[in-house]
Order: C-alpha cells, then structure tokens, then sequence
C-alpha cells in the first residue's frame, strides 16, 4: 500500500500461513481475507457489504468473527490471516453480533419486496433472526426518474456495494454517500433524481444491490424467469458475456456474466437494449415489393405502414423470386453484375457461408460488409506493417500497462466495458494518455489530455517519433533484430519537429515531447484506438504511424504492451476473419494468391479456376457501379448502407436504381425499403452462433427465444438462397459450419464447437486442439516474410474536403452510447429509446451563441451533398468549429452530409471530416412511428 | 404484486432537456469564474478539497450547488465526489437549485451536557424569536468552551455564559469575530528561552534516542484519550520506511474537552517546539496540524504565529507545517477519521490493521498526535522524564490537564496530578460545588467515558484505574452532575450526542446510535434489548465512537437503577 501501486501489489506474492479457523486448521495466503478462505472451507460466514470482485470496506458488520486475543470482533471480509491466528465465526460473541446485525437492517426494511434475492431477508433467516424488535426508521419516498433502474432507498442499507460498482468498477462516479449517520445515503451526482444525474445507466449498481433497493423498473426482475440462457452481448466489440432470463420466450432482463473480456460488467446496451427482439415492428413474413410502388432514393418511411409499398408472400415464393432473379442476373449480365453485403452483427458462421455463397454462388468477390467504414485502413496498415490485422493484446491488459495512449476513441461511448478497463488501470497507477480533437468523458481521469485539431493525426504522431528519434528514445534493439525499413521512417520523421508542428496540431511542442518521452520510456505503452483514426482519408497512414510509434520503441510484444484496434461492431473481428472482405478469403488468404486459391477451391470442392481471382469491389465503390450500371443485382444481410454510407442520398438513390435487390433482416430498414423482397430473419438472442470480440476472442451466442410469427435464422435463409442459385448446401447444424470453418482456417484450427460449448470463449491463435490460446502475440516474432515487422513512413495529406466561406465548420460522425449504429436495433429498445429520444447534434456553448442559438433549438446542417435539421445540444466536448453528430438518427440522417472521398489503400471513407454550414432554425425532426421515446411510453406500466 | 403500479418517468430529464445538453447537471461559466476567482493560484489537489468547499462557504454563506459542480469540474472530480464530501459536515451549507440560502448570520447555542445543565436549551427557545428571520439559530454539538457553560456562538465570535442579552447584543454590534486575546507570541515565548531545547536537538548536543528514551521514562501517554505511550509511539514510527509525515490532534471535540483550546490560546510555541522535536526525532517531512473548525480564534493566532515561524525560523530545515481546518464533525477527532479528512475526504474511520503508524496519511507511514501531548515534550525533556513521573496521587504518575465542568464553582482546565479522585478534585481545584447543589454523579471521561455516582467517588482517575467500571477517562474531560440532575438525561444528551456524530459508515453506529437514542427517549428503558444492542455496538463497530457509545446507557442501568425505577 505504501509507495507501491496497486497494479504493482496486485502482483506480489504473498506468503502462505497456517491458522485455525474454528478450531481446524487451514492454510491460506496473507493476501486473502478470512471470509474467502473460510467460504474455501466450507464455512458459512454472513455478509452484505462484501462481494467478490468490489474492494472489502467492512461497514456491514455482519461478518463478525472472533480471534483470539483481540478486543472486539473483526470483519472476516477485511481482515488477513496470520501464523497461528484463532479464529471463530460461531461462537456464541460472533453469532450473537452477527444476529443483532441482522436485526438493526432487518427493522429498517420494508414490507414490499424489491428483489427475489433480498440478502438481509436470506441471511436473516439462515441465522433465524425473528421478528426485529426494534422500531422501523422515517420513510424514505422512492426515486422512480429514471427509465431503467428504480431508486427504493427504503430497502438501502448503506452497503456501498452500489457505490463500489459506479466508482471503483464501472468508474462512472454517479454515485456517492453523502451526508452522515442515519441520514447518510446513496445519491446520484449532488442527491439529484436518478433520471436528472450523469447516470449511463450502466446497471451495475442494480446488479450489486443486495436488497433490491436499486432494481430494474417497472419490475422487470420480480418474475421468476423459466430459463436462464448464456450468451454475448449483440452489440460491440468488447463481447460481454451476459445471461439472457426468459419466460415465456420474453426476455425479461439481462445479468453481466463472468466473461474474459467483462468479468460480470455490462453497459446500458447490452443491460438494457435486449427488448428490440419483441418491438412490434419485428418482420414476421417474407414481403415482396408492390408492383405499383416504385422505388426513389429520396423518401420517408413508416415501418407501421410496411403494406404500402410491400404485400406479404410465403417463403417458397419469396425464396423463388429472391434466388430466381439474382440467378437470372448473373447469368445474362455475367458473374460480376452480382454484389453481397453480410454484416458484422450476424455470426461468425453466417459471415463465412455468406461470403462462400457469394464467392461460389455469385462467382465473384464482390462481397463486403461494414467493417470497410471502420477500420478498413487500421487492417490495411498492421496487415502491411506487421503481417497480421487483429489486436496485438486484449484491451484488459491496460492494466498492466504503465502507459497507455488512447487516440481518436471514446470508448466510454462506443466500447463502455473496455472503457472501465482503461479507468481500474488509471485508478491502479497506470497514466492514460488521451489525443483527440474531442474531450472526451476520459480526458478527466488522464494523465494528459492532448486535443490536437482534427485532420492532424499524422502531424502529431510524425512529431513524437521525431522526439522519439532524437532524443534517443528509440529501442535499438528491437528495431535491429525484429523490423525493417527503420532508416526510411527515420528519415522521413526528420522533417517533423515538433516547434514546427505545433502551430499545426494546436498542440504545445512541449507537450508533444512530454507524452512522446513518457511512451518511449514506459516499461509498457499500449497504443488504443478507434475510427478517429481510421475514418479519413488518410487513415491507412494514421494508423502506420501508430505502429511505427510501437516498433520503434519496442512497445509491443509483451503482456501490457502493443497495438488495439478497437473494433467496432460485435463480431467485425469474426466476419473479417471469415472471409466477408472483397479482397481476401477467410484468415486473410489473399484471393490473387494462385496457393490460396487453390486450397479454397479443394476445400470448396470446386473445379479448379472457379474462384474468382481479381479483389472484389468495396461497399461504396459497389454504390458507384451500380451507378455506373455495372452492378445489377444485391443480397444485404443485416446492413443498412442507406443509413450508414456516406453520402447517403447518393446511395439510397443506387440501392434505388438495382434491378434486383434481396434483403434480409429483423426490420424494415431504410435499405429494405429499397428492396424487391424483404426476407424476415433472427434477432440476435434467436440464433446460436460463434462471434469473435475485439480480443480475438471466440465467444458463444446461444439461442435463447425462438423467432416471431415465420421469421427464420439467417443461416437457413443463407443456405436457401444458395439452393435457388444452384448450391447443394445441406449444413444441418451449426456447428457443422463452424467445422468447415475452422478446416479452411489455421488460426481457429484448434477451437472446436464442443470446447465453445464446454469453455463459453476461446482466444486464437489456436492451431490445434488443446492450445491455449494467445492472448497477447508478436511476442517472438511476426507473421510476415522473416518474422520481421516493417515500418512505413507516413505524410501529411488533408483532409478531402477543407472547411471554406461557403461550407465553414467540420463535421465529425459517431455513435452515442444508448445507440447502435444506425439505430435500428436500439431505437426500439424501450429503455435506450427513453434515454437518447431525439437527433442531437453536439455543439460547442459558444458556437451555438455565435450563431444566436439557445441550446435545444433546431439547427440546419447542410454540406455540398445534402442538409438535414435536428437539435442543437450545447456540448463542451466538441471543439470550436467542428460538430459531432451521430448517426442513428432516421428523421436526421447525418450521412447524407458525409464526404464518400475514400482512403486510397483501403476505400475507407472519411467520416470524420467534411465541410458544413449550421444554420438556426429549419423543419423540426419528424418521427414516424418509432424513436422519440415513444417506445416506453407505450408500454405498460407495470407487471401486476 | 403486492403494491401499487410504478408510475413512469417521473422527475427524469424531460425530453427538451435532454436536446439542450449533455446528462446531468451542467457547470455554469459565470460560476466557474466565480470559483476560479476565489481560488486563484492555489493548487486543485484533492487533498485542499475541504479548504476550498471553505472558502466558498465563506465568500458566499453557503455552497450553491452551481458552485460545487465548478469546484467539481475545476478540481477535476467528479460533482458527487465533492457533494458527499460537503454534505458530510456540519459547517457546510449546501443550497440546492431552487433553494434559499441560509440567513447571512448564524447563532450556534451549544447543546453539550454542561450547556444543556446551564440553560441552553432555554436559550434555544427564546433565541429566535428575539432575533427574528434575519439570524439562523442552530443548536450545536459541544463547541469546547464548557467552562464557560451556557456558549453560544455568533458567527465566529464565542459568548461566555451566553444569556439572551449578551447574544442580542453581540448579534446588533455585528460583533461575528473572534480576534485573538493575549497569548505568548513567538518574539516572547524566544525571548523566555523558547525553542533553545530544539536547537540543541537538531545540532546534535541531544540525539534523537535519549530523547526519546526521556519520554519513554516519563510515561507520558497519548493525551486525547487512547493513552497510548508516546515514546513508543515515536519509536514505531521512526522504524517505518520514510517519508514519514506527522498529524496533529487538535479537533477536540469530546464534550466536555476544552484544555487544547485553554492551552493553545495561552501557549502556542510551547506546542509547536514539542511538535518540532517529534519531528525532529522521527525523521518526520511535513507536518499537518487539524484544528477543529469551532476555534475561530484559535486559528487565525495560529496561522499568524506559524506565518512568523516560517519567516524568522529558529533554524533553517524546519519540516513544512501545514494548518487545516476541520469543518464540523466530532468524528475527525478519531485518528484515521481526520486523516481522512486531511486527505480531503468523509471523515469515516478507518478499518485497522494497517495501523496509522504504518500506513497513515496519503498512505504514509505517520506520527498522530494529541496536541496536548506535544505540549508536554518540552517541559519533560528539559526537566527530565523522571520529573514528569515524580508527579501523582493514590498510587499513579504524572500530571494531567482536567477539563472540570457541570456543577462546581470554579470550573476550567485543571493541572492536577494522576490519579486523583473526583472528591479531591471539586474539593481542591474546583472550590467545591457550586452554592445549593449537592454532588450527585459525574463523567470521569467525556461522553464516552460512562457515568459513575457519588457514591463510586474514590477512584484514581487515570488511564486504566476506570475500566474494571466500564468507564475510562479519556481526555480527561470530568463533568460534574448534582442532585439536580439526572443520569438518564444525561445519557440521553450523549446519545442524542452520538447519533448526531456518527458517521453513518457501520450499521451497529449508524442504526445502533438512532435506536438507542429512540429507545431512551422513552420514558421506561427496554434493559434487555439495550443490553443487546450495547454488545453490538462494543464488539462490532468500526471505531471508538459506536465502541464507546452505550456507556452512558448501560451506566445508568448498571448505577442508577433507581432512576429507572423511579421513571
């Protein structure tokens, strides 16, 4: 505790001791407490306050043992063993305060029931603590503000187990204990209503709550579930494990699971984001388009008015008329007229059948999915730089990283779980170092907060590897025995002094030495980054200029130390892997690659020169050919390009203007508004499936409801699509995907389906059965020509498009934390919906003053490809001149403002910056019939 | 279900606020300004976190809590960080949105035992109506100032057997300050030989373990209550691996304890050169005096007095000393609760093992001290530790400063020795009781320490000789009842006492304290539960305070039966 930190005592070994523990002896180290050695022991000690995995704090007093010698009891969940201690937790001293305890919360709490597992009640029984004896405390009024957790605080026993999970676990700092004696309570920020407070309702207070003081609303948890259903949170990268309770194939709600990646955390999505799967706007029978609705690039839909445009058909004559005209088309206008979108939200399965059906039943390798408007260009660089696209460490090794530089993220938004990660190692010792354009919720706990202007990334990190260089931070040996193309880089970053780059960022040249020094110099720098990075058009050099800053100070290799994309959607890692890129089959076989090709082939059973070999077009070049008249028929599985590709009206106006165009999906999104026939497919809980997070991790989703009305899984629909091209696909389970899968990929060749089943997850590389995994790679060398990584240096390009007179401010794309992607999904989910109802853009306080706005007002953003009006939210985390807007948002669709200039080596396009003009004032958004918080106040109110 | 249907979203962000701004509340700039102004250069380290919530209370009578979420956001932490914090003391007025701030001018009538025996509770029914809307009119747990029972305080300024009048007129003169009365400044306390003693130690004709072994012969012992020795104490910590820091004790809050305040308003270099040698003997870097915000005066003379300190030192390398200042809470004077709140934080004990020797203040390894035990080093050094031992009655050794209240005619801090019996000491210090009162009990201790009849009234008082009673003395804090007093109301101040104080952090205080109250306030006592519940409190709270807390209660169960009987 002294001088050390707590990463670092965390790590000490602590020496093993003997004692007695009701009159036996047991052994047990001087780091455990004596309740977890007795509960080793199989000796039952009561406890409230104490819970695995929150820091011991001792305030319930329930855990009272006697030792030998002492003067009063200690708790059993704060205190260490020593060499030759007595010590009892039944004697008559140690039961009685145990019982007395029990009774002094017991008077206190209410009659009505908040939880189906209410700790005091159960250990009060156990100790058969009769009725309390005492008089019950002042009532305290409920606190019901907030859509996803109600605040009984007459049930709270000022635990702090609540407290624990905000502050120490999920770091969100919401929640506090103020004032003192009886009146000490559990407040949100200042005792401000829970629903007014900065709460992300992450829920891991609820789930800490031993009383149900703090519960789910609308009492979601009192039912009992007739099923508990183990799987993975649908929504991004960081795969949480979590437990889905079922009844009455509803899922009622959603408990953290003790994952790899999550250890029993969760975030406001995947807590509380599961209900989409039962809105009423589910698909439930294959549609067809009406022969008297034509279709425009420009429209506004109604999900609740589906009969407009569609008319209901069975699957046999859907499947028919999907399979039958893409048939048709390929073979009149030839292999190439063909294009497929799969998803990274679908599993690893349907990804790789769904790439194998467009390779071998389209004939070409037009085929792509959503991970080129992520981080296509971070997969370029590292594939080209060090030979392998995936991280090199999972994100929960910042805490055992001494630095850690976090640039062009906000994983508190876009990846919560991995943020609480960055926020223990912070809170453990370790110096975060955040770089962005945007304050970002981390900036407050970072060590430096480094906001350069945007469009300056490779300015910047040219800049601290000239600091790095001369300076001689640089790691000699390291760049001798495992790199190459050092005295290039070396070179190039001579130019970049940071006086001279300064002006440049906005960054201080001191600065810049400062973080440069602190990386170079660390034990363990790892380098975390997101699509503030990727997303421009020179994004691909963004990102080699990460991994030079890696290599050339040896900072990768080692546990704490390395590269970490964080990938975006659930499963981009997996359906990258297997195979759903234009260029590359799956594990990343190249397809010009004449060997690769050929194994494909074998393994395919395919005639020999089948495979298409040419790369396949991109997602947005697909638009453009379809423009150009070249590509003349579409399968989109999951994606929603009308809503996530630049530019959008350009590409609703191409989606619009195919021949033929089959969608599958659980709603009627933009893009299936477009479509010829609407195929109706499985929400996520509806399917088992394997799904690869950000950590390399293969994890397992299991299907816990059965789809609505004649909803089908998508591996089926896939499969049945195939047949009506002429594909004799008979792959019966799942799992038998999975087996082919992991024949044709060496990376995955050890994990087998009963080892998911049996382990939940399972880290690759793993070659053969029985590997461990590994978690942390590169670490003797790398997977390209000799093992060696290779540095690629990098120059300034501007961005594409640069603010003018006309179109004067930036404007910057992401997501929000309550929404995924293009909303589809969340803006159904009650309880998110209820949170973020409306289209917002962030603007700076200032800004919105100089254009004589009031925040709330409604703003007009317009750029050179179109204009959409929505709120103005008043947002310090903006920087002067640039907005951030997200881009779920149906009734403000921000991307057909976006620029779809592309990065020239991986076609990613450069959402992060274009050229607007806000106006005050315009059309207020309007909302169909989802969105605008309409989804809770529908429901019904309670369950009783 | 078993209840009504849950109505939904009620006070939640209603959906125009939520396009206006980010969640929560958000900092208003001319706040922000407001707070930065008053800050100036001062470091934003968590650790002065209540020194600024100070100076905001000052500048503006209360904490806005516009004001809190810019310190929160100046400071870097985040706003329930900084309200908890705030809301944990008393001195702090937290005014939310849409409420009104407190009257520009408090009155605090103190409702300790010995105030409440001398009428303070008349004056806190009569106060404000004479004073009317314009002045807040609190009741205040024991301010220190005893002897001078009933006290009250407007704004800053003590009154002295306060009656109505003398209030009213203090609150029409706008005389709300407290300037320091005559105390041996540094130029005189130097000129009378003052701080000779720590040149010889700091240039080598004394070293540090003859010092120590000094103390160690002496006997002296922990004078805030716990008694512990203090040259073993210097001894533990001197052993630790440095940097060692070091806290002073100076948050005398035991009701019925008034001899630091006595002490240091007479004699404040006399401390400040023990402090210094302590210092100086266990290698200690920076030095942290807590002095308890009721002592107004108190701390502007001593800021003053170690603002000369450091600008004409007695010699060069002197340890930095630094003044905090409590903000209302009786719980910091327990020794992790105020490095707790040294550190910026709730005042909440904390749990033990690590002891504060080992891993103290900022995770240090420190030296706590009592101020009153500093006091004495000079004076035992100088005369030798057997001078200090040679002292003592029936059988004990050593002097001890009695803080003598309640019903005596010549109350105040008494220097007498060890071991003398309550008899002797009304009757030899105190010039007897006062007119038409007969001796009825007494508090050899302070709240805590129990209450013991007159019968019981030939027992040494000293660490160790009230035990085998379930008393103890504590810091010597002895209040002094009569036959027109009652034990069961005394017990039921201190437990009214207690329940204010507890900091809430276990359940056997937290609920213990608020039951007890309840149960005593009842005109007849359930003994059995009582007695169930005091072993709760004794075996399993936290600290010394729920620990202590059932002594008054099972005093009178145990020596005053007939008070319940009678009731």
């Amino acid at each position: 505790m002294n001088a050390i930190t707590r990463n670092e005592a965390e790590r000490l070994e602590a020496p093993v001791v003997t004692f007695q523990l009701n009159g036996r002896d047991v052994t047990g180290r001087t780091s455990e407490t004596l309740i977890a050695i007795a509960d080793r022991e199989g000796v039952e000690i009561p406890r409230l306050c104490y819970k695995p995995g929150l820091d011991s704090v001792g305030n319930c007093r329930s855990c009272m043992v006697e030792i030998a010698g002492e003067r009063v009891l200690a708790p059993s969940c704060c205190r260490a063993p020593a060499a030759g201690m007595k010590v009892t937790t039944d004697s008559e001293r140690a039961r009685k305060s145990q019982q007395m305890v029990l009774e002094l919360l017991l008077a206190d709490m209410p009659q009505t029931a908040y939880t189906r597992h209410n700790e005091v009640d159960q250990w009060a029984q156990a100790l058969q603590v009769g009725k309390p004896r005492f008089a019950p405390r002042a009532p305290v009024a409920a606190d019901l503000s907030h859509p996803a957790i109600a605040v009984n605080l007459d049930a709270c026993i000022q635990c702090t187990r609540c407290l624990r999970a905000c502050r120490d676990e999920q770091v969100n700092d919401v929640i506090g204990l103020a004032f003192r004696g009886e009146q000490a309570k559990i407040v949100f920020d200042m005792d401000d209503p829970m629903g007014a407070s900065t709460c992300v309702a992450c829920g891991e207070c609820v789930q800490a709550c031993p009383t149900g003081a703090l519960m789910p609303a609308r009492e979601a948890a009192l039912a009992v579930p007739d099923k508990q259903v183990a799987s993975v949170c649908p929504y991004c990268g960081v795969g949480c494990q979590l437990t889905y309770n079922v009844k009455d194939n509803k899922i009622l709600y959603v408990d953290g699971r003790d994952g790899p990646a999550n250890q029993g955390r969760l975030c406001v999505k995947g807590r509380y984001g599961f209900d989409y799967a039962h809105h009423p706007h589910r698909l439930t029978k294959p549609l067809i388009r009406r022969a008297d609705a034509p279709k425009r690039g420009e429209f506004a839909m109604d999900p609740d008015r589906v009969m407009d445009v569609f008319r209901e058909a069975t699957w046999d004559e859907a499947l028919a008329f999907a399979g039958g005209r893409l048939r048709e088309i390929r073979d009149r206008h030839g292999k190439k007229s063909l294009a497929g979108f799969g998803s990274a939200k679908g599993s690893n399965e349907e990804a790789y059948l769904f790439q194998k059906l467009v390779r071998t039943g389209f004939g070409s390798n037009n085929v792509d999915h959503c991970t080129r408007l992520c981080h296509a260009s971070s997969v370029v660089a590292l594939l080209e730089g060090i030979g392998s696209g995936a991280v090199s460490n999972p994100v929960m090794d910042v805490t055992q990283a001494e630095v850690v530089l976090l640039i062009g993220a906000n994983p508190t938004v876009n990846h919560p779980v991995g943020a609480t990660w960055i926020k223990n190692a912070v809170k453990g010792g370790t110096k975060l170092i955040v770089c962005d354009p945007r304050r970002s919720d981390l900036a407050r706990v970072a060590h430096r907060f480094v906001q350069f202007k945007p469009d300056t990334d490779v300015a910047l990190l040219n800049a601290m590897m000239n600091v790095i260089v001369t300076e001689g931070l640089v790691d000699e040996a390291f760049i001798a025995s495992r790199t190459i193309g050092y005295d290039e880089l070396r070179k190039n970053v001579e130019g970049y002094a940071p006086e001279a780059m300064a002006p440049i960022c906005g960054v201080d040249a001191q600065t810049i030495r400062d973080v440069a020094r602190l990386f170079a110099t660390s034990k363990a720098s790892m380098i975390l980054w997101g699509m503030g990075v990727s997303q421009h058009v020179h994004g691909t050099d963004n990102a080699r200029c990460l991994i030079a800053l890696s290599l050339m100070t040896g900072q990768i290799g080692r546990p704490g130390t390395g590269l970490h994309p964080l990938r975006g959607q659930n499963n981009v890692q997996g359906a990258s892997d297997a195979g759903l890129i234009p260029m590359m089959y799956p594990d990343y076989q190249h397809v010009t690659n004449p060997a690769a090709r050929q194994r494909f082939e074998s393994a395919w059973q395919l005639p020999a020169g089948t495979l298409d070999d040419q790369p396949g077009l991109t997602v947005v070049e697909v638009m453009h050919a379809i423009k150009a008249g070249s590509i003349r028929g579409m399968y989109v599985m999951g994606e929603n390009p009308a809503m996530s590709d630049p530019d959008a009206n350009h590409a609703r106006d191409a989606l619009a203007a195919l021949d033929h165009l089959v969608v599958q999906d659980i709603f009627l999104t933009e893009t299936a508004y477009l479509a010829d026939v609407v195929l109706p497919a499985s929400a996520f809980p509806e399917k088992t499936g394997s799904f690869t997070n950000t950590d390399r991790l293969v994890q397992m989703g299991r299907q816990a409801i059965a789809p609505p009305g004649d909803a089908k899984q998508d591996l089926w629909i896939i499969q049945q699509i195939a047949q009506r091209l002429g594909l004799d696909w008979q792959y019966g389970h799942v799992s038998e995907v999975f087996d082919e899968m992991r024949r044709t990929m060496p990376s995955i060749g050890g994990i087998t389906w009963e080892r998911l089943e049996r382990e939940h997850a399972v880290t690759y590389p793993c070659t053969h059965e029985g590997d461990p995994g590994e978690p942390v790679v590169f670490i003797d060398d790398f997977p390209r020509e000799g093992g060696r990584a290779r540095f690629v240096p990098a120059d300034i390009i501007p961005a594409n498009e640069r603010p003018d007179a006309d179109y004067p401010m930036v404007l910057i794309t992401g997501r929000q934390l309550e929404h995924w992607h293009t909303g589809s999904m969340t803006r159904r989910a009650t309880v998110l919906d209820a949170i973020e109802p409306d289209p917002v853009a962030l603007v700076h306080p200032l800004d919105l003053a100089a254009m004589g706005a009031r925040p709330g007002d409604v703003v007009t953003i317009a750029s050179r490809r179109g204009e959409v009006a929505l709120y103005a939210r008043a947002d310090e985390s903006s920087p002067r001149g640039a907005v951030f807007v997200p881009f779920c948002y149906y009734e403000a669709a921000i991307n057909k403002l976006t620029n779809p200039a592309l990065d020239p080596f991986a076609k990613i396009p450069e959402f992060k910056y274009c050229a607007i003009r806000v106006s005050l004032g315009g059309q207020a958004p309007v909302q169909s019939s989802y969105g605008g918080g309409i989804a809770l106040e529908g429901a019904p109110a309670s369950g009783s | 279900m078993n209840h009504a249907v849950i109505p939904i979203a009620v006070a939640g962000a209603s959906k125009q606020r939520k396009r206006q701004a980010p969640k929560g509340r958000r900092v208003d700039p001319a706040a922000l300004e407001e707070v930065q102004h008053l800050l100036g250069a001062e470091p934003r380290r968590r650790d002065l976190l209540i020194e600024h919530l100070h100076k905001i209370q000052d500048r503006f009578g209360h904490l806005s809590t516009a004001h809190l979420a810019a310190l929160a956001q100046e400071m870097r932490l985040a706003q329930t960080e900084v309200f908890e914090v705030a809301s944990f003391y008393h001195h702090f007025d937290i005014v939310k949105e849409g409420g009104s701030p407190p009257q520009a001018l408090t009155v605090r009538v103190c409702d300790g035992l010995s105030c409440e025996m001398a009428g303070a509770r008349d004056l806190l029914a009569r106060l404000p109506v004479l004073l009317g809307k314009e002045v807040r009119v609190l009741a205040a747990p024991c301010i220190g100032r005893c002897e001078q029972a009933p006290a009250v305080v407007v704004g800053q300024n003590p009154v002295p057997q306060a009656s109505c009048e003398s209030v009213i007129a203090r609150v029409a003169a706008g005389a709300t300050r407290h300037g320091p009365e005559g105390h041996i400044d540094l130029a005189a306390y130097r000129a009378a030989g003052g701080y000779a003693l720590l040149a010889q130690c700091t240039a080598g004709a004394r070293d540090a373990e003859s010092v120590i072994k000094t103390l160690e012969d002496s006997g002296l012992r922990g004078l805030g209550g716990a008694g512990f020795p203090a040259g073993r104490k210097w001894r533990i910590v001197r052993a630790e691996t440095g940097p060692r820091l070091m806290a002073v004790n100076i948050d005398e809050g035991e009701p019925g304890t008034f001899k630091d305040r006595v002490l240091l308003e007479r004699d404040p270099h006399r401390f400040l050169e023990g402090m210094l040698i302590a210092a100086w003997a266990v290698g200690i870097e920076t030095i942290y005096i807590y002095l308890r915000d009721e002592y107004h005066g108190c701390r502007e003379m001593l800021q003053a007095e170690l603002d000369k300190l450091k600008a004409d030192p007695p010699q060069p390398g002197l340890p930095e000393i630094v003044l905090r200042r409590g903000a209302g809470a009786y719980i910091c004077g327990e020794e992790s609760a105020m490095i707790e709140s040294i550190e910026g934080k709730r005042g909440m004990p904390r749990l033990r093992p690590p002891y504060v020797a080992q891993v103290g203040l900022f995770g240090r390894p420190t030296l706590e001290h009592n101020f009153e035990t500093l006091f004495w080093v000079r004076e035992l050094v100088e005369k030798g530790g057997t001078w200090f031992a040679s002292h003592g009655r029936n059988g004990r050794q050593g002097l001890r400063s009695f803080s003598v209240s309640g019903r005596v005619k010549q109350p105040g801090v008494k220097l007498a020795p060890a071991g003398i019996t309550i008899q002797q000491l009304i009757d030899e210090y105190c010039g007897g009781m006062q007119d038409g009162h007969a001796f009825y009990a007494y508090l050899p201790g302070g709240a805590s320490g129990g209450i013991l009849p007159a019968t019981m009234s030939d027992i040494p008082l000293d660490f160790d000789t009230l035990q085998p009673y379930g008393c103890f003395i504590g810091s010597a804090a002895v209040i002094v009842l009569s036959d027109r007093d009652r034990a069961m109301d005394a017990a039921r101040n201190m437990m009214r006492f207690f329940e204010h104080e507890s900091c809430g952090q276990c359940t056997p205080c937290r609920s213990g304290t608020a039951k007890a109250s309840a149960l005593i306030e009842q005109p007849r006592w359930d003994v059995e539960l009582l007695a169930d519940l005091s072993t709760v409190m004794r075996d399993a709270s936290i600290c010394g305070l729920g620990q202590a807390a059932p002594n008054p209660v099972d005093c009178v169960v145990k020596y005053f039966p007939h008070e319940l009987s009678t009731s």
